[in-house]
C-alpha cells in the first residue's frame, strides 16, 4: 500500500538516512578525476540561435595533458564551443563534464574557473585601469569569495608565482606599468600569463598569436607545448604554420559538429577536410 | 402661478413639435417677454454678450436691454410637469432617437398621463428601439401595480431583466421588499441577472480604460524603444519631447483661435517638427560626442531634460496651461446605459494604432528603415558596408523624438499642459521599454497594453498609487528572470 | 579582530589623498565648532549656528556622494536610486525623533504622533515599535537600507541586469518608494512627511551645543567611512571591483563571483547613505518623501561626476562645491539654478569625464613634463 501519506513518510525517512549526507552538505570535490585519462568529456551537444545550428550533435574527448588544436572555417562552431564549456553560453542538449565528476552545464563562469579550466578569448581582454603586476595579482590561484578577497594579502609565494610569470611572459621590465598601456602582443601574452599564475588544469586559446610577430609567435609555440603534460590544453587558431608546428592531434569541426581527428598529416590527407576546409584555405592562400 | 398648468396642457394638446422650444426655455428660465409687446423671446449668449431671440423667427431681436424684458418665472410644480410634458411632446417626435429618448427620460416619473400616452403609442410605433423602450417603461408600470395579478407582475419584472437602466434597477430594489414572495424572488432573480450584465459592462470599460491608458504609454515610450533599440542610449530628455509636443500643441491654438476644431491637424505636424529637430539637435551636439559611454550619455540627456524643463517654465510660466477639445473630440459614445465610451480616449486609442502602423511600415518599407535596422542589428558591420551611421543616429533620435512629440499632442487632450508633463510619464515609458524588450517594436506594443491594462484592473482593488508601484515592483521582479524582455533579440549579435 | 588590526596595518598603499582629507576634516570642523560655542555673536571670526548646521547637512551630502562614488566610480553601476537608501536611513532617524516628542506634540499624545492621531489611528503600527529606543532606530538605519539593497541587488546582479537597465531599475525603485511614502495608510507621514523634532538622546535639538555636536559627529564619522573606504577599496577586494568595472566577464572567468561582490558592495554603498540621512535628518529637522525623487537621487550622481568619479576625495570635493553652488545661486537666482546645474550635467559629461580631479591630475602631468623637459634642457 503506498498512500501518499507513507510515501511522504518513505521520502522523508530516505531524506534523514544516517548513513548518508546530503547532497547539499556534501564537501565541493576539487580534484578532477581523471582515471579514464580523458579530461574533457563533450557528447551530443546541440545549439542553435534562431534556426542557425551553432553546433550539431558534437561529440569530442580530450585526454588529460593533451595539446589538442581545433580548426575550421569561420562558423564551424569553434568558438561557441569554446563559450559552452566555460559556462558563458547554455546549450540546448548535449553533456560536458571535466573529469568524471564535475557537470560543467550546471555550473557558472567563476565555478568553472574555479575548478582550473582557464580562458583566452580572441581579442586580448585585460584589465586595463590596473596595472600589469595587479592582473596577474587577480588571477593567483587563491580563494575568491569575497571576505577572503578582502581580507587576503599576498604571501612571499604568490610574489615569487608572479615574478616568474612575469618572466615567462617577458613583461618584468612592464610591471607597474598600466595594462591598457602595453601593445597589442604585450596584452596577448599579458592574458596568457594571467593564465599561466592560475596554474589551470585546462587551458582554452583562442587565436593566441594574432597579432603576433614571427618571433613572438615562435615563442608562444614553444611555451604552448612546454605546457602540454603538465596541463591540457586547447587552442583554436587558424594560423595553420603555427598549428603544424604545435600539434599532435588535430580536430577539424564543420557546421557545428567534428569532420575528422588524427594527427595534423592524417587530416592533411583527409578527403572531406581538402574538401570543405584545406581546400578554401589553399585556394585563399594561393589568393594571397 | 398655478393658473398656468391649465394653458400649458391645451398647448401640448396640439402636440405640435413647434411648441417644444417654448416648453424648453421655459424650463431653463430663459424664456422672457418683451414689457411693451408682450412679444415672447428667449435669453441667449451670443459670444459672450446677452442677447435676445425671437421665437417664431429664430433672429436675434436688436436693441433689447435687460431692463426692456421680463422673465417668465416658474416654480418646481410647474417644471415638473413641463420636463414631463416635454418628453410627452418628445413623444411624437419624428425622428427615433429623439423618441427613444424621450421614453427613457420618462422612465424615473411614470404617472398615470404618461402611461396613458404611451399605451396609446404603442400599438402604432414601428421602430423597434423605441418600441422597446415603451415596452419597458410598461412592463415597469406593471410590476409596480401592487393590485395586478402577481403572475403578470413577474412577467413584467422579466422584461425588466433584460434592462440596464437605472430606473428599473430602483424599482426591482423597491419590489424585493414586496407583500408577494413570488414578485420578490422574481425581482431578486432579475437584479441578479442585471447585476451580471453590469459586471461584465463594467470590465469591459475597465477594459476600455487599461486600452486607453495602454495607447498613452505606447505612444509615450515608442520612441524611446527606437533611440534605445538603435543607438543603445537612453534619452533622459524624452519626457521633456513629448512636453514640448504638448506645448506646441497650445501654441498652434493660441494662434489659430478660432479654428479649434483643426489646430490638432497643424499640431500634429508641427509637434513632430519641434520635438524631432530638438532631438536632432541634441543627437547632434551632445549624444554623438559621448558614442559608446551610454551612462554618460544618460546624465547628459537628464541635464538637457532639466534645461528644457526650465526653459519652458521661464517662458510659459511655470504653471499648467489648458488646451481645448476639438468639438468632434469632445463628448462620449453611449453605449448603453451603464457603458459610455470618452471620445477623446478613443480617437487616442485609435491614433496611437494608427502611429504604430505608420512606424512599422516605415522600418519595413523605406530605406531609411533598413538602415535603422541594420544599425540596430550591428553597427559596426553596418558602418562596413557603407550605411553613414551618424546620419541614421541623427535621424533615428529625430524619428524618436518626434513620435514623443506627437505623443504630447495627444497628452494634451486629456491632461493639462504643464513643464512636469514629460516626467509623470518617463518612468512608465522606460517600465514599457525594458518590458517589451529592446529593439522589438511589437515587444513595446503588447508591453504597453499589458502595463496599461493591468494597472487599471489593479486600481479598483488596491488604489491608484498602490496599482502603480506593484506594476514597477511586477517589472522589476520579471526584468531578474528575463533580462532582455519579453522578445528579446536573439543569436550572437545580441550579445 | 587581530586579523582586522594586521589588515589595517598593513603597508597597502592607501591613497596620497587620505591623511590630509583627514586632518583638513577634522581641523576645519573643529575650528568652526569652536567659534560658534566660545567667540561672542559680534565677533569677526563667530560662526553663526545656521553655517554649522549648512556645513553638517553638506557633510551628509559628501557622505552620501562617496556611497555613490564607491558603486558608480569604482565598480561602474549607475545607481539612480541612492537618495532611497538616504531617505530610508532617515525616516528611521525621523521616526525615533518622532516618538522622542512623546505627548508634546499638538494633540498632547502620548504615544502617537501628531499625524496618526490626526488620521484617527488608535494605536502604533508595529514598523514604529522599538523606534523610541535610540539604539534599534540606528540600526534600523543601517540595517532597512543595506536588507533593501541586498534584496535589489541580488536580484539584480545574480540575473546580469547591467548598465542603463541597472540605472533605470534602481531609478524604478526610488520611484516605487516615492509613490509609496506619499500614502497616508503607509504610516511614515505621508506628504507631510515627519517634522517639529523636539530633541535626540535627551538634548534639545534647538541648542547650539547639540548642533555642534550633531556637526562634528558627522565629519567623524565621514572621516572613519572615508578612511575604511580608502581600505576596502585598496585591498584585493577593490582590485576585483574595479576589474568588474572594467570586464566583468573577464572577472567571471578568473574565477570570482561578481555578482557577489557587486552585491556587497552594493550593500555597503547603501549602509553608507542610509547613515548620511541619518545624521541629516536631526540637521535639517524634516524628512519628507521629496526625498525620494529620482531628480534628487540623479543630483548626487552629478556631484560626484563634477569631483571626479574614481577617486574618493573627488566625490567629497563635488558634493561640497556643487552644494555651496546650489545654496548661493538658490539664493541671488533661484530660476537660474536648474539652467545651471543642467549646463553641468552636459559640460562635465562632455568635457570632465573624469571631473576636477582629473583636471587637476592632467594639469600636473603637463607642469611635470614641462619641468622635466626644462631639467634636461
Amino acid at each position: 500500500m503506498s498512500t501518499l501519506p507513507s510515501k511522504t513518510l518513505d521520502s522523508t525517512r530516505e531524506f534523514f538516512r544516517r548513513d548518508q549526507v546530503w547532497p547539499f552538505l556534501a564537501p565541493e570535490q576539487a580534484t578532477v578525476n581523471v582515471d579514464n585519462q580523458v579530461i574533457l568529456y563533450v557528447e551530443g551537444l546541440n545549439l542553435s540561435f534562431d534556426g542557425f545550428k551553432a553546433l550539431n550533435n558534437l561529440n569530442l574527448y580530450v585526454n588529460d595533458g593533451e595539446l589538442r588544436c581545433l580548426i575550421g572555417a569561420n562558423g564551424a562552431g569553434k568558438t561557441t564551443l569554446m563559450d559552452v564549456i566555460t559556462g558563458k553560453t547554455q546549450c540546448d542538449s548535449g553533456t560536458v563534464f571535466f573529469g568524471q565528476n564535475h557537470n560543467l552545464l550546471n555550473k557558472d563562469e567563476a565555478e568553472i574557473a574555479q575548478l582550473g579550466i582557464g580562458r583566452k578569448f580572441q581579442k586580448p581582454t585585460v584589465f586595463e585601469e590596473q596595472t600589469v603586476f595587479d592582473n596577474l595579482e587577480l588571477s593567483l590561484k587563491t580563494d575568491k569569495r569575497v571576505l577572503p578577497t578582502l581580507f587576503s594579502r599576498l604571501t612571499p609565494t604568490q610574489i615569487d608565482r608572479i615574478d616568474e610569470v612575469l618572466k615567462t611572459i617577458g613583461l618584468a621590465k612592464h610591471r607597474f606599468m598600466l595594462a591598457g598601456a602595453l601593445s597589442h602582443g604585450q596584452k596577448q601574452w599579458l592574458e596568457i600569463g594571467m593564465l599561466l599564475v592560475a596554474e589551470p588544469r585546462l587551458l582554452l586559446i583562442d587565436e593566441p598569436v594574432a597579432g603576433m610577430t614571427a618571433q613572438e609567435t615562435e615563442r608562444t609555440a614553444e611555451l604552448l607545448t612546454s605546457l602540454a603534460g603538465e596541463r591540457t590544453v586547447i587552442v583554436v587558431e587558424h594560423d595553420m604554420e603555427f598549428v603544424r608546428s604545435i600539434a599532435r592531434t588535430v580536430t577539424v569541426l564543420h557546421q557545428g559538429s567534428v569532420l575528422a581527428e588524427g594527427t595534423m598529416n592524417q587530416i592533411q590527407s583527409n578527403k572531406d577536410v581538402i574538401e570543405v576546409y584545406l581546400g578554401e584555405e589553399a585556394a585563399a592562400g594561393e589568393h594571397a | 402661478m398655478n393658473d398656468m398648468v391649465p394653458v400649458l396642457v391645451e398647448i401640448e394638446a396640439t402636440s405640435e413639435e413647434a411648441v417644444l422650444p417654448i416648453f424648453q426655455y421655459l424650463v431653463e428660465g430663459s424664456l422672457h417677454y418683451i414689457k411693451t409687446s408682450k412679444q415672447l423671446v428667449a435669453q441667449v449668449e451670443v459670444s459672450g454678450v446677452i442677447r435676445y431671440k425671437d421665437l417664431l423667427t429664430g433672429q436675434v431681436v436688436a436693441d433689447l436691454s435687460k431692463s426692456d424684458v421680463d422673465k417668465i418665472r416658474v416654480n418646481n410644480t410647474l417644471r415638473v410637469y413641463l420636463r414631463n410634458a416635454i418628453a410627452r411632446i418628445q413623444l411624437s417626435a419624428k425622428s427615433p432617437s429623439v423618441r427613444e429618448s424621450a421614453v427613457r427620460s420618462l422612465l424615473s416619473k411614470l404617472d398615470q398621463e404618461t402611461v396613458a400616452t404611451l399605451e396609446s403609442l404603442y400599438p402604432n410605433e414601428t421602430n423597434k428601439k423605441v418600441k422597446e423602450a415603451m415596452a419597458l417603461a410598461l412592463a415597469m408600470n406593471t410590476a409596480a401595480q401592487t393590485q395586478l395579478a402577481p403572475s403578470n407582475r413577474i412577467a413584467a419584472i422579466d422584461t425588466l431583466s433584460t434592462s440596464l437602466e437605472s430606473d428599473v434597477r430602483n424599482l426591482l430594489t423597491q419590489l424585493t421588499r414586496d407583500g408577494n414572495a413570488a414578485v420578490v424572488s422574481a425581482a431578486n432573480a432579475a437584479l441578479e441577472k442585471i447585476a451580471q450584465r453590469v459586471n461584465r459592462f463594467a470590465f469591459v470599460d475597465q477594459l476600455f480604460f487599461g486600452l486607453s491608458l495602454g495607447s498613452v504609454l505606447l505612444l509615450a515610450s515608442i520612441g524611446l524603444a527606437i533611440t534605445f533599440g538603435v543607438m543603445g542610449v537612453i534619452n533622459m530628455a524624452h519626457g521633456e519631447m513629448i512636453m514640448l509636443g504638448a506645448y506646441t500643441t497650445y501654441v498652434v491654438q493660441l494662434i489659430m483661435p478660432n479654428y479649434i476644431d483643426y489646430s490638432i491637424w497643424v499640431a500634429i505636424p508641427a509637434a513632430f517638427l519641434v520635438s524631432g529637430l530638438m532631438g536632432v539637435l541634441i543627437e547632434r551636439l551632445v549624444i554623438c560626442r559621448l558614442h559608446g559611454r551610454p551612462l554618460e550619455t544618460l546624465l547628459a540627456t537628464f541635464g538637457i531634460s532639466l534645461i528644457l524643463q526650465q526653459l519652458v517654465r521661464t517662458i510659459f510660466s511655470p504653471l499648467n496651461r489648458q488646451v481645448s477639445t476639438p468639438s468632434w473630440m469632445s463628448g462620449s459614445w453611449e453605449i448603453n446605459p451603464v457603458l459610455s465610451l470618452t471620445l477623446n480616449r478613443l480617437y487616442i486609442l485609435a491614433f496611437a494604432l494608427l502611429v504604430f502602423i505608420v512606424l512599422v511600415i516605415v522600418l519595413k518599407k523605406t530605406s531609411l528603415g533598413l538602415n535603422v535596422r541594420a544599425v540596430s542589428q550591428n553597427r559596426n558591420m553596418a558602418k562596413a558596408m557603407g550605411v553613414k551611421t551618424h546620419w541614421v543616429d541623427a535621424m533615428t533620435f529625430g524619428l524618436g523624438s518626434g513620435i514623443a512629440g506627437i505623443a504630447g499632442v495627444a497628452l494634451s487632450q486629456l491632461t493639462n499642459v504643464g513643464p512636469n508633463l514629460g516626467q509623470s510619464y518617463i518612468i512608465d515609458s522606460f517600465m514599457v521599454v525594458v518590458f517589451g524588450g529592446v529593439g522589438n517594436l511589437l515587444g513595446t506594443l503588447v508591453a504597453a497594453f499589458t502595463l496599461g491594462i493591468a494597472t487599471k484592473f489593479l486600481e479598483p482593488t488596491t488604489g491608484a498609487v498602490l496599482a502603480a508601484i506593484l506594476v514597477l515592483v511586477f517589472i522589476i521582479l520579471f526584468i531578474q528572470k528575463r533580462p532582455k524582455g519579453l522578445f528579446p533579440q536573439k543569436g550572437r549579435a545580441a550579445e | 579582530m587581530t586579523r582586522l588590526t594586521a589588515w589595517f596595518s598593513e603597508g597597502r598603499s592607501t591613497g596620497k589623498h587620505t591623511l590630509p582629507f583627514v586632518v583638513i576634516l577634522l581641523s576645519v570642523t573643529i575650528l568652526a565648532s569652536a567659534a560658534n560655542l566660545f567667540l561672542p555673536a559680534d565677533s569677526a571670526f563667530y560662526v553663526s549656528t545656521y553655517t554649522i548646521t549648512l556645513l553638517g547637512k553638506y557633510l551628509c551630502y559628501a557622505m552620501l556622494a562617496l556611497a555613490v562614488d564607491i558603486i558608480w566610480g569604482y565598480c561602474g553601476i549607475l545607481s539612480l536610486g541612492h537618495g532611497a537608501f538616504f531617505a530610508l536611513g532617515g525616516y528611521a532617524m525621523g521616526m525615533y525623533l518622532m516618538r522622542q516628542i512623546g505627548d508634546r506634540g499638538v494633540y498632547g499624545n502620548p504615544l502617537l504622533p501628531d499625524f496618526m492621531v490626526f488620521l484617527d489611528w488608535k494605536e502604533l503600527p508595529w514598523f514604529w515599535l522599538g523606534m523610541d529606543q535610540f539604539w534599534f532606530a540606528m540600526l534600523m538605519a543601517v540595517l532597512v537600507p543595506g536588507l533593501l539593497a541586498f534584496v535589489f541587488g541580488w536580484l539584480a546582479f545574480r540575473s546580469r541586469v547591467t548598465g542603463v537597465y541597472l540605472s533605470i531599475m534602481t531609478q524604478a525603485l526610488t520611484y516605487a518608494l516615492l509613490l509609496a511614502f506619499f500614502r497616508n495608510e503607509m504610516g511614515f507621514g505621508g506628504n507631510n512627511g515627519l517634522t517639529d523634532f523636539k530633541e535626540i538622546l535627551g538634548f534639545s535639538l534647538q541648542a547650539d551645543s547639540t548642533r555642534v555636536a550633531l556637526f562634528l559627529i558627522t565629519a567623524i564619522l565621514l572621516a572613519v567611512i572615508f578612511v575604511v573606504s580608502q581600505k576596502i577599496l585598496s585591498s584585493r577586494l577593490g582590485k576585483v571591483v574595479l576589474a568588474i568595472r572594467d570586464s566583468e566577464s573577464r572577472s567571471r572567468f578568473i574565477g570570482y563571483r561578481t555578482d557577489r561582490y557587486k552585491v556587497w558592495l552594493f550593500v555597503y554603498s547603501a549602509v553608507i547613505a542610509g547613515i548620511a540621512g541619518a545624521l541629516y535628518v536631526p540637521q535639517v529637522g524634516i524628512i519628507n518623501p521629496g526625498e525620494f525623487s529620482p531628480i534628487n537621487s540623479i543630483e548626487m550622481v552629478i556631484w560626484v561626476a563634477v569631483g571626479g568619479r574614481g577617486t574618493l576625495i573627488g566625490a567629497v570635493i563635488g558634493a561640497l562645491l556643487v552644494n555651496y553652488a546650489k545654496t548661493r545661486f538658490t539664493a541671488i537666482m533661484p530660476d537660474a539654478w536648474l539652467f545651471a546645474l543642467g549646463a553641468m550635467f552636459v559640460l562635465v559629461t562632455l568635457y570632465l569625464p573624469k571631473g576636477l580631479m582629473g583636471l587637476y591630475g592632467q594639469l600636473k602631468a603637463k607642469r611635470n613634463s614641462v619641468m622635466n623637459k626644462e631639467s634636461q634642457a
